[in-house]
């Protein structure tokens, strides 16, 4: 990995503003640069999975908060440009845009707002992902390989504003759907929502 | 900007101003009228949410007219707890008044005979709610049907039942679609010949349409007719015999597609059956052709966009007509068609008058598939007219999408210019009173992969406000002139149905939750009542046990149009419920979610 990166450092400064001046500087945002863009060459093949324990609620029995063990890839994937703008590739290519529209929702809910019916996090994204969900989220187990379905869930974080300027993705070239998502203010993601419709019994 | 659109396409502009003065039905004699028996003397009922099988909405009842309309009030609600769009018929049959709710698809029986109608008995068939995922335009229902002690109605995920009519016990439950293919239901039935007539939903989702008859009595299925494919799969024999010669041909249903897209290629049944018993004909439409992304389907893609003659007892297929070949924007073929029988050119005709999503209403011979006229009602960007020679409507080349490009002002949009939502037609005017949209749209034709039990759409669309910036109109169309009467505008999207009375008012409802009776001849409105949300059902009428005319409507916004609502959807993406959402930004500050049955009556 470290080797992938020493090669791309050279062409990472490319894309910095002319207004920033000083050796120093232009080292320290060169790494960070080429940390944003950094990939692995042999992602995990399909059959692998992350272990990743999370929690649908934020109640417990006891007084704490629930307990939750992650494995820190989600943070990886969620300050890589390449990988959340692979996750954008994918959004369309596994039809996650046939329900969820550029965000806004269709017959799935939608993903640019604050409202995160299993848990907005990237590890809970994975999840429903992986799993489906019981009121029309197919589960992509199986078809989509892991690391594939990590990068998906970057770029539906990046959707709401959840990740870096620098990382989310700028405006597309087709139909301007809605603000790109490096535009849009961060809303922070909030648990709840109703599983529709309000009448039937939890699922 | 519209001026000049419309100038430099030399595209005529036909919205009537509204509204006009009275006009004399028909100088030449009396208004068409549907034939007596597919259209039986009111009883006084609502055993089907067409009325009858000539789809005319209308009621002969009188005691609610355009003298006293002005004075009705609430007889009591009922809320049918759910929070999705309502878009069922309330029915009435005896003393019991049946309510049909979005999914999970929960049947209520109320008795008239006591104050304030209470419950008699509910029955919950209990859908798998996964369905809900492959539901494209909300979770909607649009009505159940009543023939010999039977309420008949399908669910979201598949199934037919037929529930006893006094006790709701289930009688029979059949499953005929399947959600891993993308498949659901949400059409009303039509049940004729002891034969209750069903098709499927799932356009977006790369099925396969098909339209069904199960044995009313039992459930068992008699046969299946599919909309693509072989001419064995469809039932086309040697008695098809289409008006046009391009519905000619062995096997065009799967000769006008790419190879085998035809297995994935819609043509769903999922709006509006009639029935003729004198012809022994059974009419549906046919939904649009899939994907959207019409670069992956080269041809006319048989059967989709148009409509079928069907023998009810054999399925065999005796006449087809194709209101939109290679359809390039959503236009599913699944309107209601209105049974008549009217006097054209001197010579008495069978017709069925078909206000059309592709913007035109339809006359036809219905014993041949022949059209007699097609008239715009919608202003038109995306095609020219039909042409009466050889039955084909005309595209204008420049508003084709292409992969990968933005084609902008396309009139009408994908839900057309009027959707789903059916039209009533009252003998005494000569009047077809369509409730339709206003909305313009941008598209942009996308690559898609097909993955069954997920959408295959391939486009992204932004719909807009037509001219004059209303979103919505209800037009009463002169069957025998083919031209419009008048026309109301509304803010929103008109998605509710229509209701024509003998007692000269038709009734329909608007997103923002206003009730509206409006006088049948000049369209001035002559009461309206606010309910709790927006209106997106099919009114009914019916005289209770106590000898008196109620009018009941299902309010609670939703389906495509309310989608932004009932789904709670983020109004900042344009393309959000394929695109409906850029028109309907404003809807969430004008009505919130409900599902509450209102019925009204005089004091």
């Amino acid at each position: 990995m470290s080797s992938g990166c020493r090669e791309r450092r050279a062409r990472c400064p490319r894309g910095l503003p002319s207004r920033v001046f000083g050796p120093a500087a232009l080292l320290f945002l060169g790494l960070a640069a080429c940390e944003r863009e950094d990939r692995e060459y042999r992602p995990n093949p399909v059959a692998t999975e992350t272990e990743e324990r999370i929690a649908m609620t934020s109640l417990t029995a006891g007084p704490t908060t629930p307990e939750i063990y992650t494995t820190g890839k989600g943070k990886d994937f969620e300050q890589n440009a390449y990988h959340v703008s692979q996750g954008q590739k994918y959004f369309a290519w596994f039809n996650c845009n046939g329900c969820h529209a550029n965000g806004g929702g269709d017959s799935g809910p939608a993903l640019m707002d604050d409202t995160w019916i299993y848990g907005g996090a990237i590890e809970n994204i994975v999840a429903t992902i992986r799993e489906g969900r019981p009121n029309g989220m197919p589960s992509f187990r199986g078809r989509i390989p892991d690391d594939q379905i990590w990068e998906i869930a970057a770029y539906i974080r990046s959707m709401g504003g959840n990740l870096p300027k620098d990382v989310a993705p700028s405006r597309r070239d087709d139909l301007h759907a809605r603000p790109s998502e490096n535009r849009l203010p961060a809303v922070e993601p909030k648990p709840g929502g109703s599983t529709p419709p309000a009448a039937t019994q939890p699922q | 900007m519209w001026r000049l659109l419309i100038a430099s396409t030399g595209l005529a502009i036909v919205l009537a101003a509204s509204p006009a003065p009275a006009q004399a039905p028909d100088a030449a004699g009396n208004p068409p009228k549907p034939p007596a028996s597919a259209a039986p003397p009111e009883d006084g009922q609502w055993t089907q949410p067409a009325k009858n099988w000539a789809n005319t909405r209308f009621s002969g009842l009188d005691e609610i007219n355009s003298g006293n309309v002005g004075k009705l009030q609430v007889a009591f609600t009922f809320s049918t707890g759910v929070n999705r769009g309502q878009e069922s018929a309330p029915l009435m049959v005896g003393t019991t008044l049946y309510v049909l709710s979005p999914y999970p698809n929960i049947l209520y029986a109320l008795d008239l005979t006591k104050p304030g109608a209470p419950l008699k008995w509910k029955y919950e068939p209990k859908p798998e709610a996964a369905s809900q995922g492959v539901a494209c335009c909300d979770v909607v229902n649009r009505g159940p049907t009543f023939a010999d002690g039977r309420i008949h109605f399908v669910t979201l995920d598949g199934n037919v039942v037929g529930v006893d009519a006094e006790t709701g016990k289930e009688l029979w439950k059949t499953k005929v679609g399947d959600i891993n293919k993308g498949e659901t239901l949400t059409m009303a039935p039509l049940v004729a010949r002891g034969k209750v007539f069903v098709g499927n939903s799932g356009g977006e989702y790369g099925v396969r349409g098909w339209v069904q008859a199960l044995d009313a009595a039992s459930g068992k299925s008699l046969w299946t007719a599919f909309n693509t494919g072989p001419d064995a799969d469809v039932k086309i024999g040697p008695d098809f015999k289409p008006f046009y010669d391009q519905d000619k041909g062995k096997d065009l249903g799967v000769s006008t597609w790419p190879p085998d897209a035809w297995k994935q290629g819609g043509g769903t049944v999922w709006g509006w059956l009639a029935y003729d018993p004198d012809l022994n004909l059974l009419y549906h439409g046919t939904g649009n052709p899939g994907p959207w992304n019409h670069d992956l389907r080269q041809g006319d893609n048989k059967w989709t966009a148009g409509i079928f003659a069907r023998d009810p007892d054999s399925g065999a297929a005796r006449w087809f007509y194709q209101w939109s070949p290679h359809d390039l924007y959503d236009w599913d073929g699944i309107n209601e068609q209105i049974l008549l029988d009217m006097t054209w050119k001197g010579q008495p005709r069978k017709v069925l008058v078909r206000p059309e999503r592709n913007g035109y209403v339809y006359l036809m011979d219905r014993t041949t598939g022949e059209v007699l006229y097609a008239n715009p009602f919608h202003v038109m960007t995306a095609t020219k007219g039909v042409d009466l020679k050889t039955g084909r409507l005309q595209y204008v080349p420049e508003k084709a999408p292409e992969t990968g490009k933005v084609v902008r002002d396309v009139c009408p949009t994908a839900p057309g210019a009027k959707d789903w939502n059916p039209s009533a037609y009252s003998e005494r005017t000569g009047y077809l009173y369509i409730p339709h949209v206003n909305l313009c749209m941008d598209w942009e034709t996308t690559e898609v992969n097909y993955i069954a039990g997920t959408p295959y759409v391939g486009a992204e669309v932004r719909m807009k406000p037509g001219p004059g910036g209303h979103r919505g109109a209800f037009t009463a169309w002169d069957v025998r002139q083919g031209k419009a009467a008048w026309t109301i505008k509304e803010t929103f999207p008109v998605w509710s149905g229509a209701l024509a009375t003998a007692g000269n008012v038709v009734f329909y409802g608007t997103m923002e939750g206003w009730f509206k009776a409006v006088d049948a001849t000049t369209g001035a409105v002559l009461w309206q009542f606010k309910t709790g949300s927006g209106i997106i059902g099919q009114p009914t009428t019916f005289k209770g046990p106590d000898g008196h005319q109620y009018v009941a409507i299902l309010s609670g916004v939703g389906g495509w149009a309310g989608a932004i609502v009932a789904g709670d959807l983020d109004p900042r993406d344009g393309t959000a419920a394929k695109g409906f959402v850029n028109a309907m930004r404003d809807l969430k500050d004008a009505t919130t979610k409900g599902g509450t049955l209102h019925v009204f009556r005089l004091p």
